[in-house]
């Protein structure tokens, strides 16, 4: 099968704004195309591809591949999926890249069958096998029990999607050259079988677990639902989000848009602090890859110490709320 | 109201573990159990039969014992169960798997609605249902946790980062659900002696007719190259004493680390 040398991320933007794992994956496709001699593309399926180009090369694409058209405006499986297969087909890079965020997650499963290429999912590490010229990817899986290196040696483009916040973002510029390559895909042919009707954005940070930089989470050990009292505290003096065990969810202690793990949200912040839970497998599914875990438990072997960086042993009742004030008067 | 409701039998990651020399999963008595997920895709099913009518049948792709998981779905209230098994479908990965779950729909006449879990907890990929839907040529939308019938169309809610969407879908479509939807009902014991005596047709190879180079390991693009244990911390610290001082460390050691 002939290819084009290209490794491509997939530009997901919503409202006109480029998703951060999009910038994300240009920084960690930047390496690997080091690494494979590959050029570093993107693909921008929206209305008005042009303006936000500019942002793309600043991460280090090359070529932005613009497909406007207003059926593209906002995500909807059918025309998206259509016309990033077409373009792939077309073209045939090496590698396509995708946030594995709700669309993310949508799209490329739908595109791997219309392509005939393998997808693997919320890889947390990529490398390049320069001999095989194959893509390595890592992913845990069993709820975390283990990880596999996944390869697609036969098919072409070789595809996968990275969680948030997996890789770190490096702007290289503010205004770095690249070319955009406009490409007309034609949707009247797709036949308009689902609608959006409404789209609703709730604006509230505590929930907004894969943005934070600081998650603070709760456990069985807070004891009981007013106790979340002293973690949402916490939280606010340090700019977090509070994260649950589900334990807490379903004891109705906390909604469960704040659970972590394995059948909750999975999580990487720069600092994850688990404050009476014990580090059951699947919770730890959702937290590990944070970059830097702090455990409060008063039980000195519970699990969750095996993960941890800094591992506090005592009642949270009381370093919770100290950990609060200590912050506090650090910023007066 | 015609609904399938795809279901994967996982291992239980609770019982889980892996042996750290030899880097694979024991998995000698660990329990089976229907990926949590789909339960909740069974419950919005049975729901909608609750209120509309209609017939809900269960398919799982996999080894013979998964008409385990087929049977606790009769008894929670599935109409029919069909096994798709054959040793022919071994090593499938999702491409692979979505293409023959969905020969299986093919042959079933009616279809209104195929619903799946968000994600097998086993692979924790989410890419079956969009695969299914993509060939069997009807819409998709994931994350869902409301569905409501209107007319020919349904208006579903789906969850997304920040918050939801509501969309018009046509029918028939592809579903996949999330946990918030609902809770699965209790099996009932009438259903359940039921259930123990069913007849679950188990359609393989010759009654699906597959693309032989679409099956199994064959037509799975993504191979496993290495397993290994996820790497343990190191230079891990443990504190201990009084509160005051154990935080005064922590915020020090944070700084250190410049995350603070
Ligand atoms: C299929 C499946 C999927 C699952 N998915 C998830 C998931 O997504 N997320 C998840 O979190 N769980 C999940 N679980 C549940 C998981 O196995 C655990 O049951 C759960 O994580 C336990 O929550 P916990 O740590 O809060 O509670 P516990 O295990 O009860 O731990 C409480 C901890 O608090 C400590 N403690 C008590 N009092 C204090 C105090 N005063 N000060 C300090 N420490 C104290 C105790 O020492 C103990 O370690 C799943 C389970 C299954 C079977
Ligand atoms: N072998 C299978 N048999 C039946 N349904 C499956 C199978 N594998 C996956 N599914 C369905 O597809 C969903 C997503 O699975 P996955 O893509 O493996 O994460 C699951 O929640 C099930 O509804």
């Amino acid at each position: 099968m002939s290819t084009t040398k290209e490794l491509w991320v997939f530009a997901e933007q919503r409202d006109g704004k480029i998703a951060g794992v999009v910038n994300e994956l240009l920084s960690e496709g930047q390496i690997l195309c080091e690494k494979s001699g590959y050029t570093l593309c993107a693909v921008l399926p929206s209305d008005n591809g042009a303006v936000l180009c500019q942002e793309l090369y600043n991460f280090g694409a090359k070529k932005v591949y613009t497909i406007d058209d207003p059926k593209l405006k906002d995500y909807q499986n059918d025309y998206y999926s259509r016309a990033v297969a077409q373009l792939i087909n077309e073209k045939k890079p090496e590698i396509v890249l995708y946030g594995a965020t709700t669309i993310g997650r949508s799209l490329a499963p739908t595109v791997a069958v219309m392509v005939d290429a393998g997808l693997t999912a919320d890889c947390t590490q990529l490398d390049f096998d320069v001999e095989a010229g194959n893509l390595l990817q890592t992913r845990p899986a069993f709820g975390g029990n283990i990880m596999a290196t996944i390869i697609c040696p036969d098919n072409r483009p070789q595809m996968a999607t990275v969680r948030s916040n997996v890789f770190k973002k490096t702007k290289i510029s503010e205004n770095e050259a690249g070319e955009q390559v406009p490409y007309a895909v034609d949707l009247s042919g797709v036949p308009e079988r689902m609608r959006r009707l409404e789209s609703v954005h709730e604006a509230d940070n505590t929930i907004d677990l894969n943005a934070a930089q600081f998650i603070v989470s709760g456990g069985r050990g807070v004891g009981k639902p007013e106790n979340f009292k002293i973690i949402y505290d916490l939280a606010a003096e340090l700019g977090a989000a509070v994260g649950a065990s589900r334990a807490t969810v379903d004891a109705g202690w906390i909604s469960h848009h704040h659970q972590v793990g394995q059948t909750g949200k999975t999580v990487c912040p720069v600092v994850y602090v688990a404050c009476g839970i014990s580090g059951a497998i699947q919770h730890l599914a959702g937290m590990q890859s944070s970059d830097v875990i702090v455990a409060v438990n008063k039980d000195p072997d519970a699990p969750i110490f095996d993960v941890a960086d800094f591992g506090l042993i005592g009642d949270l009742h009381e370093i919770v709320p100290e950990f609060q004030k200590q912050i506090a008067a650090a910023k007066n | 109201m015609n609904i399938v409701v795809c279901i994967k039998q996982v291992p239980d990651s609770d019982k889980v573990t892996i042996d750290r020399e030899t880097n694979r999963l024991n998995r000698a008595g660990v329990p089976s159990i229907i990926n949590p997920f789909d339960e909740n895709a069974l419950e919005m099913a049975l729901q909608l039969k609750d209120a509309h009518g209609g017939k809900v049948t269960v398919i799982s792709m996999g080894p013979p014992q998964a008409e385990e998981a087929l049977r606790t779905a009769l008894s929670h209230g599935a109409d029919d169960a069909i096994l798709i098994s054959d040793r022919k479908f071994g090593g499938a990965d999702t491409w692979a798997t979505s293409y023959t779950i969905s020969l299986a729909i093919k042959k079933l006449e009616n279809v209104d609605l195929v619903l799946f879990g968000k994600q097998a907890i086993d692979g924790d990929t989410a890419q079956v249902g969009p695969g299914v839907a993509h060939f069997l040529d009807i819409p998709t939308l994931t994350y869902a946790k409301a569905i409501e019938v209107t007319g020919d169309t349904y208006k579903v809610t789906k969850v997304t980062e920040d918050g939801y969407e509501v969309w018009d879908i046509d029918k028939p479509c592809a579903l996949t659900v999330v946990k918030e939807a609902n809770q699965l009902r209790m099996p009932s014991l009438k259903k359940k002696m039921a259930a123990k005596k069913a007849e679950i047709p188990c359609w393989g190879f010759d009654e699906l007719q597959p693309d032989e180079e679409k099956i199994g390991l064959a037509g799975s693009p993504t191979k496993v190259s290495k397993v290994f244990a996820p790497p343990v911390k190191l230079n891990k610290e443990i504190l201990s004493g009084e509160p005051a001082e154990m935080v005064t460390e922590l915020i020090k050691k944070l700084k250190e680390r410049n995350v603070l």
